[in-house]
């Protein structure tokens, strides 16, 4: 008799970790995935390009029907998990119905922060986070449409590049003085404003929002130095915080997130988190990479494999704006590290590493990448490594290519 | 770039047989203009001289035609001290005044003419006859006195006159050729392919007498390293060797010279013995012993001498040495036997033939009260100088002392090439009227504050003749038009005389004109009496004189074309017709090194270079041998100073100073530095190496002590090393020390800096003219890197910076300035320094006629154990133009060699 396994949530982090424990396990868990979106998993990084008339709904579906079918996964999508009972063990739904489980794993993901500020309750403040947001912007981003972005992160840039290629007519508002200042330097930051900018984006940094105006529905935005900005759309993209709500309810350990261990698990032994919604060593990460090795170890643990999660080398590696962006680790710098940097504004190419010095050899701890981000990996690597490349200093910049390129023209 | 020697195909232009401009050889060029002001450069087949060889430098020759560099117009100072354009009429008219009001205010000897052996023979005659006969002063004086004054002086004490007994077919037929003081190798290139090819025919020995081992000494079967300033006592050493062995030749002495039992006497005095004459010379005796034997046995012996014997405060002492064992063996004139002057310049020889130095008159006349009333006449001179005049150096220091107070300077750059070069500036900007003739805009002495520059023709331009090493002269023939409003310097010369009032004498339409009243000069009241006569040319018409062949002289009748040796008969121009051996003095450098100053520091040329480079440093192919000034230290030397191969090196004499790059060499003496005379303010920050050397001259020729300089050497270590690539020139670098070198496409600068990433960074706009730029910066790795692309996306300039340790080459990205396109691939890689197509660093360059590199000579010769010189000429085409990198080629070869040999034995 296989055990129930119920995952909640039916994202990137949950379809990843059905994959792999069909791949570590298959038969010994009976699993059943509950979503609240009226889905399939779908790849919620595409969403812009879902907003931009890149691809079509069906092109970013994870996983086709038949695949979760083939896997014996019961998909129940559309009716959200409302509680769990941790006394007994089950999960209750929206419709009253409840599941058992030997094992629950969440893996709710985030919630787009909405900003404490009057208005925000106005027909026209809408937010970009999943599907139904990108219907409800396609239907609304109109040729002459006026709109504000409420933040200049990744989100709220995509967003912005997506209506503005439906043509309307956008402005991305930023509090801090730069563009995406969690994942770029200060010099890439400008970087991606003069590419934003070039795409017809207005850009405002610095810009606080005091208030959404309007009466019924929204007509402007005010900012806090007393600048009305007219627009008939609002977009907040501000950021996100984790989806603890169920495991805050049930009683759960939970600080931002669902607090888990090493071994991805909450302070109830049945209970696992992972992805977004999780917070492991105090660090909650907002991307893909962490939440897909989060699924992997927990696929591994639960087939009685023994793996641990140490923690995550987050990296960015994005394309905004048409532009492809990378970041990873310490990219900040400052006291007690170094700087390689290489640019060149023709080409729109910028890179920066970020080396630190010690008598045990030199090793990269971040890098930034603007323009060009193929090398991303090769410096996600060497940073997750921690080798030594004190002998290879003075090629870092050009990347592996350089020498696939040698060898080529030699050949040649 | 297409191939670098293109076939001369037939095109609509003619081809234009001419003369190569560099060294004395006198080499024949075949000379096919493009029609758009350039030229392709060939050997003329049938010139004797050269016989379709031409060097690196000649082979370049159509690659330092353009227009970029040239003075195109008369330029008068103004006023307000600037330069501003001025019209022919009005040039002349400020010379004539000038030089008028001088003299008649201070006398002749105030106004002096500063000339040079890049000359024609026609402007040589023109300046010489202005001077002497019509301003009344032998204030004439040549850069020629840098190179073989020492030569023209032994000559006319020996032989009564100042002739070359030989031909170069004498180094055909010798079975034993001496070159001392001569890097034949490098210097005279195709002389010395000359002499490869005769020791390969005939086994020819070749000795070779030289303080440092040059690439002509690896060549040698016998190699004599003599201490600086010694040759004499090996020459002393020889004469007595030869009468102590029964090997002079009595019959010759008795019947043909007098003074040999004082001057044996004088050479027993000198080297007493073998041990004696090692312990003087540096030389071991055995193998001094293997010299002497060589000579004495080898009645075909041919003596090559240059600038290692002239350029000394003993340089006439020198010349007499070596002619004083041929007269004593009879070997003078004779095939294959004779002392051989091989001159520096192209038309050294043309500026002695009309008497263009200030200790003779005119066509090989001297101021005897004969010649001083025979040149009269044949002028008609008003005023004709009736004493020498200052020589070079001492008419240098007049001009600092205020004796001179106008100076015409033709065709050279002495802010450069004189000795104490720095003093010669404040000289020359003292000056009360300075007129420059040049055919560059700028250069160390167009920086003096000239009043007036007049543009000059330059080679492909100008039209007359020359005279090689070997008596033979050639025509050099324009073959592209007069360039803006520059004129030939004969023609500047005579409006000058004209506007003085001499019309008459100064009536010439041609060089035609000009030449035929220098052979009639020649011919005047000769007959026989004097070696120079011309008079089988005194009637060539403006035709003849256009399709002129190569003749040696004398001339003395009409379609004599024979070759001539002189002296074989024993008749020489002493007034009583017999040769003189002369004594040396004791054999002693002017000036000993000193704790302060512990090295005898040797100056040179280099293969690829030219004097100051205002030509040659107009070619990407000629930089690329040695780009940088540099001076040769021994390894031992360099390590005991902390000074490391590829460093800056510090060099302070007792009067100027020069910094340069570092090459450690075994081929250099202990004690003793070598370094080359090319760079001047133009081409690097502080490399004017004759700023170091003294004003001593020889007391005889008046030549100075260039190659004997006691100095100090200083490691001077700098923070970073770097070069700049730049399509136009970069006048501002923050650096403390560059060299620059022409590149395809531009101008390379190769620095060294205290200044680090961050001070560099803020200079880059300016440096590559213009704010958008990719950079890369590791500036704890202390490397700063930048590029600026043009529109179409080439490479327009670079800036590179690494710390002293480990500097990055530019051989992978020079190419790419003279590229008009960058893939994208190229462009991200650049500032990697590893350029698109040229990922294998090119190394240092090694054929320069083919752009053949040491690395892929190396790789030929990795791949096919074995390969020799011709083999590598089949693979790489090295070597099978000009030749001069065939002693690199072979030492290549040999290092191989060795390196085949000791991966064959087992280690022990």
């Amino acid at each position: 008799m296989s055990e129930p396994l119920i995952v909640i949530g039916n994202g990137m982090a949950a379809a990843k970790f059905c994959e792999e424990l069909a791949n570590q396990g298959l038969g010994r868990y009976s699993v059943a995935v509950i979503g609240a979106e009226p889905h399939l998993a779908y790849n919620r990084v595409l969403l812009s390009s879902l907003l931009a008339g890149e691809v079509t709904a069906g092109d970013i579906e994870l996983r086709s029907r038949d695949w979760w079918r083939a896997r014996g996964v019961t998909l129940i999508y559309g009716r959200p998990a409302i509680s769990v009972d941790t006394d007994q063990n089950r999960v209750n739904l929206a419709d009253g119905s409840s599941l058992g489980f030997s094992k629950l794993v969440l893996a709710t993901g985030s919630h787009p922060i909405r900003l404490p500020i009057p208005g925000m309750e106005l027909p026209g403040v809408m937010t970009f986070r999943d599907m139904a947001d990108v219907d409800a912007l396609l239907a609304a981003a109109k040729p002459g449409t006026r709109a504000i972005v409420i933040g200049g992160g990744l989100l709220g840039l995509e967003a912005a590049t997506g209506i503005a290629g439906a043509g309307v007519q956008t402005t991305v508002i930023h509090l801090m003085d730069r563009l995406m200042e969690r994942q770029l330097d200060a010099r890439a930051g400008a970087l991606l404003r003069q590419a934003v900018e070039a795409r017809g984006i207005e850009v405002l940094l610095g810009a606080s929002t005091a208030a959404i105006a309007g009466e019924g529905r929204v007509e402007g935005l005010r900012l806090s130095d007393g600048r009305l900005l007219l627009a008939d759309l609002v977009i907040v993209a501000c950021g996100v915080r984790p989806n603890a709500d169920l495991a805050r309810a049930a009683g759960l350990d939970c600080n931002r997130g669902v607090i888990v261990d090493d071994g991805l698990a909450t302070s109830h032994p049945a209970i696992h988190a992972i992805g977004e919604c999780a917070e492991h060593r105090g660090q909650v990460y907002g991307l893909v990479e962490p939440a897909y090795e989060h699924a992997r170890v927990l696929a591994r643990r639960l087939s009685g494999k023994s793996a641990a999660y140490a923690g995550s080398v987050t990296a960015t590696n994005l394309k905004v704006s048409g532009v492809h962006v990378f970041s990873a680790g310490d990219f900040t710098g400052g006291e007690g590290t170094q700087d390689i940097v290489l640019s060149d504004p023709g080409i729109g190419l910028y890179r920066r590493l970020i080396l630190r010095q010690d008598a045990s050899g030199t090793r990269l701890i971040g890098a930034v990448l603007f323009g060009d981000t193929a090398d991303g990996l090769f410096y996600l690597d060497l940073i997750r490594t921690g080798r030594d490349i004190g002998g290879e200093r003075a090629d870092l910049a050009f990347g592996p290519n350089l020498m696939t390129d040698l060898k080529t023209t030699e050949a040649a | 770039m297409n191939a670098q020697i293109p076939p001369v195909a037939p095109t609509v232009q003619p081809v234009m047989r001419t003369t190569c401009p560099y060294c004395g050889v006198g080499c024949g060029v075949l000379a096919s203009p493009d029609g758009a002001g350039g030229a392709s450069i060939a050997g003329d087949p049938d010139h004797p001289a050269n016989f379709g060889r031409l060097c690196s430098k000649g082979s370049a020759l159509g690659e330092t035609l353009g227009l970029e560099t040239r003075l195109l117009h008369p330029m008068a100072r103004g006023r307000d001290g600037r330069m501003a354009r001025a019209d022919w009429d009005t040039a002349i008219g400020s010379i004539a005044q000038a030089f008028g009001k001088t003299i008649e205010t201070h006398g002749p000897d105030a106004v002096a003419i500063y000339l040079s052996g890049q000359l024609l023979t026609e402007d040589y005659y023109a300046a010489n006859k202005l001077a002497k006969g019509f301003l009344g002063t032998a204030n004439v004086d040549t850069n020629s006195r840098l190179c073989m004054a020492s030569s023209v002086a032994g000559h006319r004490r020996a032989f009564g006159s100042d002739t070359v007994p030989g031909v170069y077919a004498d180094l055909d037929e010798a079975d034993l050729v001496v070159l001392i003081g001569s890097n034949a190798a490098w210097c005279h290139p195709i002389l010395f392919r000359r002499l490869e090819a005769a020791r390969a025919m005939r086994g020819t020995k070749l000795v070779v007498i030289d303080p440092r081992r040059t690439a002509t000494g690896d060549e040698a079967d016998l190699f004599l390293p003599v201490n600086p300033g010694k040759d004499t006592v090996l020459f002393a050493g020889l004469l007595a060797w030869l009468a102590d062995h029964d090997a002079l030749d009595h019959a010759y002495i008795d019947a043909h010279t007098t003074g040999l039992a004082d001057t044996l006497a004088g050479a027993r005095a000198m080297a007493p013995d073998i041990a004696a004459v090692a312990r003087e010379t540096g030389v071991s005796a055995a193998d001094l012993v293997q010299f002497y034997t060589l000579f004495a046995t080898h009645e075909r012996a041919v003596t090559c001498y240059s600038q290692g014997v002239n350029q000394s405060a003993q340089g006439t002492d020198k010349v007499n040495a070596i002619i004083n064992v041929h007269l004593a063996t009879g070997r003078i004139g004779r095939p294959g036997m004779g002392p051989f002057s091989l001159t520096g310049q192209p038309n050294a020889m043309g500026g002695r033939e009309v008497g263009g130095l200030a200790n003779q008159l005119a066509a090989h006349m001297n101021f005897t009260p004969v010649e001083i009333d025979r040149v009269r006449r044949f002028w008609q001179a008003p005023r004709l100088a009736e004493r020498e005049g200052l020589k070079a150096v001492a008419m240098f220091e007049a001009i600092a002392a205020g004796r001179i107070k106008a100076l015409w300077i033709m065709g050279t750059n002495p802010a450069v090439s004189l000795p104490r070069a720095g003093a010669m500036r404040e000289a020359l900007e003292s000056l009360d009227f300075l007129v420059v003739s040049e055919n560059v805009a700028s250069n160390d002495t167009l920086s003096c504050r000239p009043h007036l520059v007049l543009p000059a023709l330059a080679w492909g331009e100008k039209d007359g003749t020359v005279t090689n090493s070997e008596r033979r002269i050639s025509r050099q023939r324009a073959f592209l038009p007069p360039p803006g409003e520059a004129r030939p310097d004969w023609w500047a010369i005579a409006q000058v005389g004209r506007r003085l009032g001499f019309d008459e004498a100064f009536a010439w339409r041609s060089a035609a004109d000009v030449f035929r009243e220098h052979a009639a000069l020649s011919a005047f009241e000769n007959d026989g009496s004097r070696d120079f006569d011309l008079s089988g040319l005194a009637m060539l018409d403006d035709a003849a004189f256009n399709i002129m062949a190569p003749v040696q002289w004398p001339v003395r009748s009409a379609g004599d074309s024979a070759d001539k040796r002189f002296f074989a008969d024993g008749h020489f121009f002493t007034p009583d017709h017999r040769a003189r051996f002369v004594t040396p003095k004791p054999a002693r450098l002017a000036r000993e090194t000193s704790t302060d100053f512990p090295f005898i520091l040797n100056t040179g040329r280099i293969r690829d270079q030219w004097h100051t480079m205002t030509r040659t440093g107009l070619s990407p192919r000629l930089g690329a041998h040695l780009p940088v000034p540099f001076v040769e230290i021994h390894p031992s030397d360099a390590t005991k100073l902390g000074i490391e191969h590829g460093g800056l090196v510090s060099l302070r004499s007792a009067h100027g100073s020069a910094v340069v790059e570092a090459r450690l060499s075994v081929g250099q003496k202990r004690g003793a530095l070598f370094a080359p005379i090319h760079w001047s303010d133009a081409t690097s920050s502080n490399a004017r190496i004759n700023d170091l050397v003294a004003r001593i001259t020889d007391p005889v020729s008046g030549q100075p002590e260039s190659k004997a300089t006691p100095v100090a050497a200083m490691a001077l270590p700098v923070r970073y090393r770097g070069f700049v690539l730049s399509r136009r020139p970069v006048t501002e670098l923050p650096a403390t020390w560059w060299a620059k070198v022409a590149l395809e496409g531009g101008a390379g600068y190769l620095t060294a800096t205290d200044l680090g990433p961050e001070e560099w960074k803020r200079h880059t706009a300016k440096i590559l003219l213009t704010s958008d730029y990719a950079e890369y910066v590791d500036a704890p790795g202390g490397v700063y890197r930048a590029a600026a692309f043009d529109e179409a996306g080439a490479l327009t300039g670079a800036v590179f910076l690494s710390p002293s340790g480990a500097p990055a080459s530019w051989d992978g990205l020079k190419a790419l300035l003279a590229a008009r396109t960058l893939s994208s691939v190229g462009r991200r890689n650049l500032l990697s320094g590893r350029g698109e197509g040229q990922i294998t660093p090119r190394g240092p360059l090694v054929c320069a006629c083919f752009a053949v590199s040491a690395p892929q000579i190396e790789q030929a010769l990795a791949s096919e154990s074995g390969a020799d010189v011709a083999r590598l000429g089949q693979l790489l085409r090295a070597g099978t133009n000009c030749g001069s990198c065939v002693p690199e080629l072979k030492k290549l070869i040999r290092q191989r060699a060795m390196l085949d040999m000791a991966t064959i034995t087992p280690p022990a």
